[in-house]
């Protein structure tokens, strides 16, 4: 049973009373809120998510809910509140999905300390996972986007979780999130791609979240091997090269792109060192989707390489 | 009297995990969490070898905080090395609480989480202190003059100095209460007493009965208790680990009439065995009693404080828990100046003092 049998005002009504659990990967966050753009939003992108009953135990405790003050009458706001607590300043009540979206990232990104967590978006073929690393505006969500209509499978497109210990590359499935140009751009690369609305102003300027592959949320829990880090780069009328790059610098500049690298102390030295080692790592550019798909599907898994 | 809240249970006997369920562990991380005490609660299941018997995802949350206390112990080792660096010309600095608890290998560092780091010095070194630090990357907190004024004129503290690079902050007293509070544990009977810290020549911890009892002053003259249950915890371990020194107990309560605490120890003894059952010895507990308050005062405050020291989550709240945390922010400030300068301060700080947002 999915979360697409439930109607639009059953999902509302559960959201608003007892709340629901939403497994994402292996971590299960237990969610309230009255807001009904937010059961919208979970109606269409967490679709194909499994529809789990009732639990004992949850990993996160979150809701939504429009703070009590003197706007809420004027120009009403919504705050993410983690077990009670505000993380965050409200926003704007019209960007309540993308703050959970956000608020979700920050409950596994500020807490999972059994993963070394990178900011970057992971697909996997063939049993390796390509870590995407990159700052905000590298283009990393559109091409992660673009891949995973193309075959690759999604592991992540926000948070890349490497486990200490196994250095084995954990997926955590959640809707992509594409920003401003990127949003028409991945709708017409790919007319059957399920976006949601557009949410403008946002602090990330104009947003709107895309459906992650049926396929990927069914395999949430088939880890990957390391198998690339890619530091991709859109820029404008080049072609899409890719341009090996020492591993020592592939570390720091991964290690400038975690979240929690010097909180792990020698751990996160070891996991990160292990990333890299099995690793074959690249600088990436590219103008044209198609032209990165291609290249994508013409990397040798490093196993067949050694 | 007291709610006997799934987290009490575990803190006063960390055995009662043995049996909890899932639904148990949830409710008792949440509770955990929110008093800043998960750490805490995983390095007491590890001493007592039951951390093997949690289930797994229960453990892997005890888990991922005991990352970052291990990280924390790590950095105060990182930050005291750069305070000695900083201060060496100055002469000995005593460490307060947490950085005290962790550099001397006391038991509540284990699993504590900090925000900064506290030391004391004389009045008279604080300029040439003050300057040292600056000098080596610390800065002032509080730049309005207003707020400078009142920490330099009237409290017992620097205004707070954050390091330019690593934001670690650091709390520089001269003394445990505020200047203008009505009670004043000497700060030269403190400093006289302060033990060396082994293997360092310029580095001073509290005596042990003064340890406590500055806690003690600490928690129950504070005006925000948001690390109430957690300070009350280290109370409490204090108290387990120091039992054993010969003579302790009596010299604890002779130590409190000599600082004018004994309304202090009086609390922490009474909400410790309340809330933890803490084992005070009956002779303490009798002995204790000059610092006992009326009848009704008492009754208020333990309406007061054993809500105010529940963890800060919706399953340990009640209907007057807001009202007794705001009656006790303004006892705090009560006890912290007298009644017309209070009016003063808080007169400027609603209508003049800029707002801060």
């Amino acid at each position: 049973m999915n979360i697409s049998t439930l109607t639009l005002s059953e999902l509302g009504h559960r959201l608003k009373k007892a709340g629901m659990f939403l497994q994402t990967g292996t971590f299960i966050t237990h969610l309230k809120t009255s807001i009904p753009s937010v059961a919208e939003g979970i109606r269409l992108l967490y679709a194909d998510y499994p529809l789990v009953e009732h639990l004992d135990f949850a990993d996160f405790h979150v809701s939504l809910t429009y703070p009590r003050n003197l706007r809420r009458w004027l120009k009403p706001q919504i705050q993410f509140l983690f077990d009670g607590k505000p993380p965050f300043k409200p926003l704007p009540a019209d960007q309540a999905f993308p703050m959970l979206e956000w608020g979700l990232n920050w409950c596994v990104s500020s807490h999972a300390n059994h993963y070394l967590i990178i900011h970057a978006a992971v697909i996997e073929k063939g049993g390796y996972a390509a870590v995407l690393p990159a700052p905000p505006g590298s283009g990393k969500s559109t091409l992660c986007a673009a891949l995973v209509n193309r075959g690759w499978r999604l592991l992540s497109d926000e948070l890349a979780l490497i486990h200490i210990g196994d250095g084995r590359i954990v997926p955590l499935p959640r809707p992509i999130s594409l920003k401003n140009q990127s949003i028409d751009i991945i709708q017409s690369y790919e007319p059957d791609a399920v976006i949601s609305r557009k949410i403008s102003d946002t602090m990330k300027g104009t947003v709107a979240h895309m459906k992650p592959p049926a396929n990927s949320i069914i395999r949430a829990n088939e880890t990957a091997h390391a198998g690339w880090v890619i530091f991709p780069k859109y820029q404008s009328s080049v072609p899409a090269q890719l341009k090996k790059l020492s591993r020592s610098r592939a570390f720091i500049r991964i290690a400038d792109n975690a979240f929690n690298y010097s909180l792990l102390g020698i751990k996160g030295f070891e996991t990160l060192t292990g990333l890299v080692d099995a690793s074959q790592c690249y600088d990436f550019t590219y103008s044209s989707l198609e032209n990165a798909i291609e290249t994508f599907s013409a990397l040798e898994p490093p196993a067949s390489s050694k | 009297m007291t709610p006997n809240l799934l987290v009490f249970r575990v803190l006063r006997n960390p055995k009662v995990t043995i049996s909890l369920s899932l639904a148990d562990w949830d409710l008792l991380l949440r509770q955990a969490r929110c008093s800043n005490l998960l750490a805490r609660i995983h390095s007491l299941l590890n001493e007592q070898g039951l951390i093997d018997r949690v289930p797994p995802k229960p453990r892997e949350h005890l888990q991922w905080t005991h990352v970052i206390a291990e990280r924390q112990i790590k950095a105060v080792h990182w930050e005291v090395t750069m305070i000695r660096k900083a201060l060496a010309k100055v002469g000995p600095i005593i460490l307060l609480k947490g950085a005290a608890y962790v550099m001397a290998k006391l038991p509540p560092a284990q699993g504590r989480l900090f925000s900064d780091i506290d030391i004391m010095v004389p009045k008279d070194n604080l300029n040439e202190v003050e300057a040292a630090l600056m000098l080596h990357g610390w800065g002032t907190t509080h730049h309005d003059t207003y707020d400078q004024r009142y920490y330099r004129r009237w409290m017992h503290e620097l205004p707070p100095m954050r390091h330019i690079k690593r934001s670690s902050v650091i709390d520089v007293h001269h003394a445990i209460l505020p200047e203008t509070a009505a009670i004043h544990p000497s700060p030269d009977k403190l400093r006289s007493s302060a033990c060396s810290l082994d293997g360092y020549d310029d580095l001073k911890i509290l005596a042990p009965a003064d340890m406590v009892l500055h806690s003690a002053a600490h928690l129950f003259n504070e005006s925000e208790l948001d690390n109430g249950l957690r300070d009350l915890v280290d109370i409490d371990s204090l108290l387990r680990h120091f039992s054993n020194l010969p003579s302790f107990w009596v010299v604890l309560v002779e130590r409190a009439k000599d600082l004018e605490l004994t309304r202090a120890l009086f609390y922490s003894l009474r909400y410790t065995t309340l809330i933890l059952h803490t084992t005070i010895p009956p002779s303490t507990m009798v002995a204790i009693e000059i610092g006992r308050p009326n009848q009704l005062t008492l009754t208020i405050m333990d309406k007061l404080f054993t809500r105010a020291l529940m963890p800060d989550h919706p399953s340990c709240s009640d209907w007057l828990t807001n009202t007794a945390k705001r009656v006790l922010y303004v006892r705090g400030n009560w006890l912290r100046m007298p009644p017309l300068l209070l009016a003063r301060h808080l007169f400027h700080k609603a209508f003049i003092s800029p707002k801060p947002e």
